[in-house]
């Protein structure tokens, strides 16, 4: 079991790595996409092979619907009718953030043997494939101008939160898994929408302009 | 019902009074009169429970599941908190109907509809403080008393200066608020609970650590100096009823949360009761001698409101000394008086503050300046104002001397070594106590003077006579519809309240009697005293009162009647003969607030700033010369204004991280993340 997780984890920096380096968008939704539905069923893994519940399976079966279909169809959705460029026009070039995000990777691995193994995890690839995620997550938010790269930006931030809270598998009840998910698909509706409206204000989705509704 | 029920039904009809106002658009007199109905109704259930508390020593109490985590709905009614209520289910009905004369609903809808709903549950928040058992529940109250006056407060939003004051009330409402989290915060840590009980096994240290937040967090409600910042303008702001409500009773309620916390610990420390005197003192003698700079006559009233809060204090820090030495005589008459004080402040503030209504009604303008001559005009509102200005400066035979009255004597009690040594220090409350009244009365006599009294110093709406006077602009709004003139019917719904508390000042100084017996049952209650109400009254003697009252009555009475027999004779000129020189006098010729305000000032600089600023005519063909003078707040505009400036201008740098590009927030953010995982590994 710990072996598989162990594996998923790897699949995921490596995708997080692959995220970086991808021009199209639409292959950067794609991957997010991919990311998202390999760890929905994570959560089962941690679990005993007796305990599985009905409510967990029903979870999992969400995340995986939710991250790995909704969400990106939403996402192509607003691509199309914003009508944009399908490149992802980054402020920091695609090798050099490819780097950035290794670096990030090796660091969080450095990082996390130091800490320790925290709160008694069974698998110890857990804490830096969290933390690596999240920063690749930031990466994207700061290093890209479109909207909508800095939603791509926030799902990645969530899958590393989601990983995170792999430690905590057996305190987190299904009302709050629920809801974590719910206020995702809920932020991603509305920031999908908020993107359309900036293209129409502005007629691009380039979020430097929005500086200039900065109150002097 | 028990007396907690009919309590409770008053808080219910109360707190739905505004609903008339507001389902009828705010613009309609008759759902004014209902809810002005209501809240009459509302008072009449209230002291049919509360009353019978005095009567019989038993308290009443009642708690209710509230489905809340912590905290319970737990309430109760002793003698303490009756003496707190009467004033609050009094004040306001009389304010209502008041207002029935005063705010006329058609002119502003939408202030009437906020102005309603908010009078209403103030009301009823304040009565829930008072009768508040539970530390939650308490603070709960605490936030709608707040946050309904201070709606209330602001009902006339459109005002810039409104706003100004409205803001400043806002902020310092809510730091008492949150100085009450912490007080009740660590009541919970040391007691256990919430539950406002006695507990006696409260350390000294965590007392003494309660009773300094109670006394900042509750303190700036009730207006002691330094924390009084907030007071004058939202009392000067406020519609007239609304600040005769939140001087009359509702700063009252800090300094119930102070006697609450202090009857709930054990024995208190001595300098407890010395802290609470010299605020008290402090407050006394500053908030009068600010009140003799004012310009506005109803930041005149606020100040003395800041006095008087000052004088019950000072009662209530020596009866904390007493408790400390176990002397009871001056744990009763301290609290007595402090109690006695905080009944008769509610009467005659609360007078005062409508009369200021009537006159600001009939003048449009609240600065002194511009007014004068309107005895002639209001005779009885003129009357009315004079039997408030003496009952407040504490003169024979009104109830303001009765209660002071009684300080005196713990004061001079306090001196004279009881079981134990003597207290020099009290006699110093004495002295002061005289001095305040004192300036109390100069403070009073300039206001009557500049209002009452001489020839109009300019007319409503008619500037002839004071050419370089604008009345363009009133002051106050209220003139601009009201033309100045009431009505017959809405003269008498403004008089109505007034001649009934006028009445209640009187009755109240002749058999202050009367009421002794409720008033030593609560200091009683305060102290865990038994029968406080008996040893009180002989405590305090008042058998003189009533012939000293009638015989002062018959001297004034015989020196009127000689003067005007006197006068009767000779002829009075209507303009003298000299005119020292001028050809053309005018009425803004007089003695004004200015002039009488000068003279104080000079011998209170030492608590006064005054800034002047003038220009005298020179040479042959003079310039037009001016004069003005203006008395700042010393805490608030020389203090916390110039400190908040700094602060603004120094933030501003700060704008400097502030690019606008969510990609730089974001960064900031991770720095953040970054910074604190650092420090959560560090130590390892």
């Amino acid at each position: 079991m710990l072996d598989v997780l162990n594996a998923v984890l790897v699949v995921v920096m490596i995708l997080n790595l692959f995220a970086l380096g991808t021009s199209r968008i639409n292959s950067v939704i794609r991957i997010v996409a991919v990311e998202g539905a390999l760890l929905g069923p994570v959560p089962l893994l941690l679990h005993g092979a007796g305990d599985i519940s009905g409510a967990s399976v029903l979870a999992a079966a969400v995340a995986v619907v939710l991250k790995g279909l909704v969400i990106p169809a939403i996402m192509r959705r607003s691509l199309r009718a914003a009508d944009i460029k399908r490149e992802v026009e980054p402020f920091v070039g695609f090798l050099p953030s490819v780097l950035l995000g290794a670096v990030g990777t090796g660091i969080a691995l450095v990082f996390s043997a130091r800490m320790g193994s925290g709160g008694g995890s069974t698998a110890n690839l857990i804490i830096p494939a969290a933390i690596a995620t999240i920063l690749v997550g930031f990466i994207i938010l700061t290093t890209r101008w479109k909207a909508l790269s800095q939603v791509i930006g926030y799902l990645m931030l969530e899958n590393g939160i989601f990983i995170f809270g792999m430690l905590l598998v057996e305190a987190i009840p299904f009302v709050v898994e629920m809801g974590v998910l719910l206020d995702l698909f809920v932020g991603i509706f509305v920031i999908s929408i908020i993107t359309n409206h900036i293209n129409e204000a502005f007629s691009s989705m380039d979020t430097r302009k929005l500086a200039s509704l900065k109150e002097e | 019902m028990s007396s907690i029920g009919f309590v409770l039904v008053a808080i219910i009809i109360s707190a739905a009074s505004g609903l008339p106002v507001a389902l009828s658009g705010g613009a309609s007199r008759r759902g004014q009169a209902i809810s002005a109905l209501m809240l009459v109704a509302a008072g009449v259930v209230g002291l049919v429970g509360v009353l019978p508390v005095f009567a019989s020593a038993a308290t009443s109490s009642l708690a209710l599941p509230w489905g809340l985590p912590s905290g319970a709905f737990a309430v109760g009614l002793d003698a303490l908190s009756g003496i707190f209520l009467v004033p609050i289910f009094i004040i306001p009905a009389l304010g209502a109907v008041y207002g029935l004369g005063y705010w006329h609903p058609a002119d502003r809808p939408e202030d009437g509809r906020r102005l309603g709903l908010s009078y209403g549950l103030l009301v009823a928040g304040m009565a829930l403080v008072a009768i508040a058992r539970d530390g939650l529940l308490f603070l709960v109250a605490w936030e709608l008393m707040a946050l309904a006056s201070w709606f209330a407060a602001t009902a006339e939003a459109g005002k810039s200066e409104v706003r100004r004051a409205g803001w400043v009330y806002l902020v310092a409402t809510h730091v008492g608020t949150l100085v009450l989290f912490a007080m009740f915060a660590l009541w919970k840590a040391t007691a256990g609970s919430f539950a406002l009980e006695r507990n006696l096994a409260i350390q000294p240290e965590a007392a003494g650590a309660i009773f300094v937040l109670a006394l900042i967090g509750f303190g700036l409600k009730a207006g002691l100096v330094p924390l009084h910042v907030w007071l004058p303008g939202a009392h000067a702001n406020a519609p007239s009823h609304v600040s005769a409500v939140m001087s009359g009773v509702m700063i009252k309620l800090g300094i119930y949360g102070i006697l609450r916390m202090t009857s709930l610990m054990p024995t208190p420390d001595q300098w407890w009761g010395w802290t609470l005197f010299a605020l008290g003192g402090v407050s006394a003698l500053a908030g009068i001698a600010w009140a003799t700079g004012q310009g506005d006559i109803k930041r005149v009233l606020a100040y003395s409101s800041v006095e008087n809060m000052g004088i019950i204090a000072m009662g209530a820090g020596l009866a904390l000394v007493g408790k400390s030495l176990g002397r009871p005589s001056l744990i009763l008459l301290g609290m007595g008086g402090a109690l006695f004080h905080v009944w008769n402040h509610s009467l005659f503030k609360s007078l005062l503050f409508l009369d200021a209504g009537l006159v600001i009604h009939e003048t449009g303008t609240r600065r002194l300046e511009r007014m004068g001559g309107l005895a002639k005009r209001l005779p009885l509102a003129a009357a009315l104002f004079g039997l408030g200005a003496a009952a407040l400066s504490a003169l024979p035979p009104l109830n303001g001397f009765a209660g002071e009255w009684m300080l005196y004597l713990g004061f001079f009690r306090g001196v004279t070594a009881g079981p134990g040594r003597g207290l020099p220090v009290a006699a110093l409350g004495a002295a002061l106590l005289a001095t305040v009244g004192a300036l109390a009365v100069a403070a009073f006599v300039r206001l009557f003077g500049a209002v009452f009294l001489g020839a109009a110093r300019s007319a409503p709406n008619d500037d002839h006579e004071a050419p370089n006077v604008s009345l363009a602009t009133p002051d106050n709004g209220l003139a601009a519809h009201g033309k100045g003139k009431a009505g017959g019917s809405a003269r008498l719904a403004m008089l109505a309240p007034m001649v009934a508390l006028g009445l209640a000042c009187i009755v109240l100084g002749f058999a202050p009697g009367l009421v002794l017996p409720a008033i030593g049952d609560a200091a009683g209650t305060w102290a865990n005293l038994r029968e406080g109400g008996r040893n009180l009254v002989g405590l305090a003697d008042f058998s003189w009162s009533l012939p000293l009252g009638l015989a002062l009555v018959g001297v004034v009475t015989l020196l009127l009647l000689y003067f005007s027999f006197a006068a009767r004779g000779a002829r009075k000129p209507g303009r003298g003969t000299w005119d020292c020189g001028f050809a053309a006098p005018t009425s803004r010729m007089q003695y004004g607030a200015s002039s009488f305000g000068e003279f104080l000032g000079r011998n209170l600089s030492f608590v006064r700033v005054t800034r002047r600023k003038s220009r005298r005519p020179r040479g042959a063909f003079p310039a037009p010369g001016f004069y003005s003078s203006k008395t700042p707040d010393p805490v608030l505009d020389l203090s916390i204004r110039p400190l908040a400036a700094f602060a603004g201008r120094s933030i501003a740098r700060m704008r400097i991280l502030h690019q606008g590009q969510t990609q730089i927030y974001l960064i900031y953010v991770l720095l953040a993340t970054v910074i604190l995982l650092i420090a959560g590994v560090a130590p390892s």
